[in-house]
């Protein structure tokens, strides 16, 4: 079976779509992905899927609950790379990704990621993890 | 054309003795060709037409198709050349308007049995009409490549060119009626600029747009969620007061898409985005 790697970028994980996706595949996506998460305490996840040439509702629902799962583990999801015909069609389709939010590429993704870590309180200085002890 | 006053003066006489004989058969060999595209009673009167300013011509005096006597005559030509042109029939089916009338002159001319005479004017009027065929096919022609030209130019209006306007701002300012054609292909041009120049950023200008509808508003629309999706955001732009008006009175909503009056305004509000996004991230 062919499994989608997940690439960590600083606080970052980068997840290139570049297969087919079926069940199996997205399945054993959504299990290591979550699993990175966990691991390595990543804020941020970019789903990258240029090489996609048809999103489907199969796609579209899988790139929801993955947006999910990293939400409740603490992780924003950012897709990135949908081509034209694919926004079109999924207009014309009358589908929407809810809960997902989009960058044109990578890089204005992480942009967006960062922003958004950046709107969050700052963390709890040493002071404050000082007063709690 | 070499015919000469009495030449014309005879088979002017020849069309008019026949008249209604002949018309009934030219229009039947005009009619078969084009397969009930015309009805008989249109093509007979274009045949009737057809017939009277030539035998008018013929009566003139020696006959030359470029003389001013036969000015009604090239009219008539001119006039039916270039409605079969805009009417798309092919230029075989506009000749056989014209050559049909020798089809009905062997129908009708005893030509076997007739004198030497008759003979030689019947050749004489067969010149005459090959005269008459190749001015119909040069007015045909000449029609069709004013029509083409006519395409190329409104062709020149539809091509619409997304401009760069700043670092992460592009511009689409979109000129003329817009029907789902050519909506799809601004749509498809401006969702592939966008991802070429990587801009976050799109400004959809209906300055030139003559009357925004329902169908249009739609359009406008699809294109704005197809750019979120692909995580762009749309500003529009170019609202002049009848389209505002109009979009109130038709209850189309643009829900949380921004639309500002001018290009101008729709720049600044993008450069007050970026500039907020850039403040955010170096916090």
């Amino acid at each position: 079976m062919e499994r989608v790697p997940v690439l960590k970028i600083g606080d970052i994980l980068l997840v290139s779509i570049q297969v087919d996706m079926q069940d199996q595949t997205a399945l054993a996506l959504q299990e290591d992905l979550s699993d990175r998460i966990v691991a390595t305490g990543c804020h941020g996840v970019i789903i990258d899927i240029t090489a996609l040439d048809i999103v489907d509702s199969f796609v579209g629902r899988m790139l929801s609950s993955i947006a999910a799962i990293s939400r409740v583990l603490d992780a924003e999801t950012v897709v990135v790379g949908m081509r034209p015909a694919v926004a079109i069609t999924l207009v014309e389709l009358g589908l929407s990704l809810d809960g997902i939010r989009t960058a044109l590429n990578v890089e204005l993704g992480m942009e967006l990621l960062a922003r958004s870590r950046a709107d969050e309180p700052e963390d709890l200085g040493i002071d404050g993890l000082s007063a709690t002890t | 054309m070499g015919l000469t006053a009495e030449e014309s003066g005879r088979l002017a006489a020849l069309l008019e003795t026949h008249a209604d004989k002949l018309t009934a058969s030219w229009t039947d060999a005009v009619a078969a060709p084009l397969r009930g595209r015309l009805t008989r009673a249109e093509l007979l009167r274009q045949v009737q037409d057809l017939h009277r300013t030539l035998v008018e011509a013929l009566q003139a005096g020696d006959f030359d198709l470029s003389a001013e006597a036969a000015a009604s005559l090239r009219a008539t030509l001119v006039e039916m050349s270039r409605s079969r042109a805009r009417q798309g029939f092919s230029a075989a089916e506009t000749a056989v308007t014209v050559f049909g009338l020798k089809k009905a002159l062997f129908d009708v001319v005893d030509v076997r049995g007739a004198d030497p005479q008759v003979l030689a004017d019947l050749l004489a009027l067969g010149l005459v009409i090959d005269d008459l065929g190749l001015f119909t096919f040069e007015t045909y022609a000449k029609t069709r490549e004013e029509l083409i030209a006519d395409q190329a130019e409104q062709l020149l209006e539809l091509a619409t060119p997304v401009v760069k306007l700043w670092e992460g701002v592009v511009a689409i300012p979109l000129v003329g009626t817009l029907d789902s054609a050519r909506a799809q292909v601004i749509m498809e041009r401006l969702l592939e600029t966008l991802v070429e120049t990587g801009s976050p950023y799109a400004i959809i200008d209906i300055t030139g747009v003559p009357a925004v509808d329902t169908q249009v508003a739609q359009h406008i629309l699809k294109t704005v969620v197809a750019a979120r999706l692909m995580g762009a955001e749309c500003i529009i732009s170019g609202i002049r007061p009848q389209i505002a008006q109009t979009i109130v009175a038709l209850g189309i909503e643009f829900g949380d898409i921004a639309t500002k009056a001018s290009l101008a305004d729709a720049l600044r509000h993008a450069l007050r985005m970026i500039e907020a996004n850039r403040k955010a991230r170096s916090n």
